[in-house]
């Protein structure tokens, strides 16, 4: 019986990483269904935009009042996590405090964790003052109606709970370290510094050591069985970016943001046209892999590095209150681009887990379907969307895609820019004008 | 003015046996457009005075295919590429200058992958070389003290990173820069990229042009210097709109400084 705990918590951690374990791998098996894409350049240039952008925060203080309390939690998260660890080895082991042999260091450590954790639910109240009271604007754009208000509000109630929870923890161990309590005491004094949770002895210091050792071991299991919990809510939620922020800044764009891909497939037949060797007449070969299709109309168009930027959109939308579409009342969001394309990817990666493993067609498509042809064009390619990302998405690659589809594979531009086209195709410009005219500017006065 | 643009084109050039140290890639707009077209001519000007030797391609240039890439024509800008590229090879072409951020940022990113590779630059970034190697003098007096704001065109600044190079030319004419509430890399669009130019805006409560000429105004500016012919041409709507033709000019940093040398 006496190891009845241990075997509880090792039963709850299982479960909770396993289920974890099963996310990720649908995750990454949805990531891959989109196209290949080649992203093995510059390795080092990518360690260092990765470092920069998601460890060094870079991007997020471009908003200072955003940034500074973004850095908090996120400090707070990945300190704190030292801390986990402890909890699952004392768990596991049925210790009590095992790095508290530490000493000083383990003060140390643990007045920094609660010092962290005050800051961390500072810093959660002023997130959740901006989406509640303020309602900054990007934070109530029609996009975020729903579940992603209640998935951004969630988040900061789990993480508040947990602070919570971390902090009754310690205040409770430190009365029953202050009463003696068995198990609890340390040889050489207090174990830990309790520079917050101190403060809650008002509350604690009447209660029995039996009643402590109730709300301690209380406090404690929540709180483990909290971040558990939490873990696996990540694929379900905007949360998520706390891991993919790594490797989408690792794969981010490196090249110019004007520089949009030049398609390979459209390469091999211009060549062919412009080849006078070529044979008009040769007959197709029978083996010839069926022609490529143009530009995207689904998420299995896109390639996989799009996918991942879907996932790792945090739905906070710098993007979009940079958007000059957006800004100027169009339905335009980036944001919404993002969502949309994760929200379709889910569909697709449901359809085939319902299906024994292969997408069953359910006529419905990216296109349409989630995203508008009115959003499509209404975007100035500007980059500025791109440009205010914190974590390297790139919106704006997946709109030229899908306009390509909508031109090339099904000649649906707006009239005017079929205007415009044709006079490229005919006198090479965009507007009506004879290419021979194109000099007559340096004799006119 | 009296004095004629020399303009040489690379035909007559190459059938005099001559190669030009760069080619002025005039762009549609700076060859069409009545607006761009005194553009292309201040540059020009410039260009005579501090006697470069450069070349346009006249009737043998065609549109680069960037508005139809961004429209979704990746078909159409490819062949436009390809025409291009074998014309510019044909020639022996290495640098380019180009008054046009659309056309910079096509030649200068989407060439190379098919066979166009050229040294591209800007013309204000010709125009900053220029005046380091004391090819052009800026004798600041007539723009001395005016208010100036600079609209940073989005394929030359967040697309390319040249945010200094024009700046640089406008505090040389003894003008006061003032900056917009956005600016380099939170530069706002002035509404006409991605093949908006030659397209109605989708439905909304404004035009892009109107909420960046907004912005300008902000700064009280004299003049609103622009670097590409089509954020020019969106501006000068926009200050048009407002009824501020009068007292404000929406200008290229090339005509500012062709108008400071009385070109």
């Amino acid at each position: 019986m006496e190891y009845l705990p241990n075997i509880l918590f090792a039963l709850v951690l299982i479960v909770g990483i396993g289920y974890f374990t099963r996310n990720v791998k649908r995750l990454s098996r949805n990531i891959k269904l989109g196209k290949d894409v080649d992203v093995s350049d510059n390795s080092s240039q990518r360690w260092k935009n990765m470092a920069k952008i998601a460890l060094g925060q870079t991007k997020m203080v471009v908003r200072p009042i955003a940034g500074l309390l973004h850095v908090i939690v996120y400090i707070g998260f990945i300190i704190i996590n030292i801390e986990v660890l402890e909890i699952i080895l004392d768990g596991l082991l049925g210790t009590h405090r095992l790095f508290a042999p530490l000493g000083s260091v383990y003060d140390f450590l643990i007045g920094t964790f609660e010092i962290l954790a005050l800051l961390v639910i500072i810093a959660v109240v002023a997130f959740w003052a901006r989406r509640n009271i303020i309602r900054l604007q990007r934070f109530v754009k029609p996009e975020m109606a729903g579940w992603p208000k209640k998935d951004g509000n969630m988040i900061l109630y789990i993480e508040l709970v947990l602070m919570f929870l971390f902090l009754t923890m310690n205040g409770a161990d430190y009365q029953l370290q202050l009463k003696g309590a068995a198990h609890y005491v340390n040889e050489s004094g207090i174990a830990g510094a309790f520079p917050v949770s101190q403060f809650l002895s008002p509350l604690l210091e009447d209660l029995s050591i039996a009643n402590l050792i109730i709300v301690e071991r209380t406090a404690w299991w929540l709180h483990i069985v909290g971040i558990l919990l939490f873990l696996n809510y990540l694929y379900y939620s905007k949360h998520l970016h706390i891991l993919l922020a790594f490797p989408n800044t690792y794969y981010g764009n490196l090249k110019p943001k004007g520089q949009f891909k030049n398609l390979e497939a459209v390469t091999n037949e211009v060549k062919l046209m412009m080849d006078p060797e070529a044979d008009p007449f040769a007959a197709s070969d029978d083996n010839a892999p069926e022609p490529e299709k143009f530009g995207a109309s689904d998420v299995t168009d896109l390639n996989w590095v799009q996918l991942l930027n879907a996932y790792t959109c945090t739905e906070c939308g710098r993007c979009t209150s940079e958007c000059p579409a957006n800004q100027t009342g169009k339905k335009l969001s980036p944001r919404k681009i993002m969502m949309d394309t994760r929200d379709r990817l889910e569909e697709v990666g449901k359809n085939i887990d319902a299906n024994k493993g292969t997408f069953v067609e359910d006529g419905k498509q990216l296109l349409d379907d989630y995203i508008s042809r009115e959003e499509l064009w209404a975007c100035t390619s500007c980059n500025a969307c791109v440009q205010a990302c914190p974590v390297s998405i790139d919106p704006l690659s997946i709109i030229m895609d899908m306009r390509q589809y909508l031109v090339m594979e099904q000649s649906a531009a707006p009239a005017e820019l079929n205007n415009m086209m044709g006079n490229i195709e005919n006198n090479g410009a965009p507007w009506p004008f004879n290419q021979m005219d194109r000099l007559n500017w340096v004799q006119e006065s | 003015m009296g004095n004629e643009l020399k303009v040489p084109t690379m035909a007559e050039l190459s059938a005099a046996g001559q190669q030009p140290e760069v080619l002025f890639w005039v762009g549609c707009a700076g060859s069409f457009d009545d607006r761009a077209k005194k553009i292309t001519k201040a540059f020009i000007k410039i260009l005579n005075k501090a006697k470069v030797s450069f070349a346009v391609l006249g009737t043998e240039e065609s549109c680069t295919g960037d508005p139809a890439k961004r429209a979704g024509n990746e078909f159409l800008f490819q062949m436009q590429a390809v025409t291009n590229i074998e014309v510019m090879n044909g020639y022996g072409i290495q640098k380019v200058v180009t008054a046009c951020p659309h056309c910079f940022n096509t030649l200068k990113n989407e060439y190379p992958g098919l066979g166009g590779n050229y040294e591209v630059v800007h013309h204000t970034q010709f125009l900053t070389q220029l005046l380091e190697e004391g090819k052009i003098a800026l004798e600041g007096g007539k723009f001395k003290g005016k208010r100036i704001t600079y609209h940073d065109p989005c394929y030359l600044g967040r697309a390319n990173n040249v945010y200094e190079a024009p700046r640089e030319l406008i505090r040389k004419l003894d003008a006061e820069l003032v900056e917009m509430k956005n600016c380099k890399k939170r530069g706002l669009c002035c509404g006409a990229g991605g093949a908006q130019m030659f397209k109605e805006p989708e439905k909304g409560d404004k035009d892009v042009n109107i909420e960046r000429t907004e912005q300008a105004l902000d700064t009280r500016p004299e003049i609103i210097a622009a670097a590409c012919p089509f954020c020019n041409t969106m501006m000068t709507d926009g200050v048009k709109n407002k009824e501020k033709e009068g007292s404000i000019a929406v200008m290229d940093v090339a005509e500012l400084i062709a108008d400071v040398e009385d070109l």
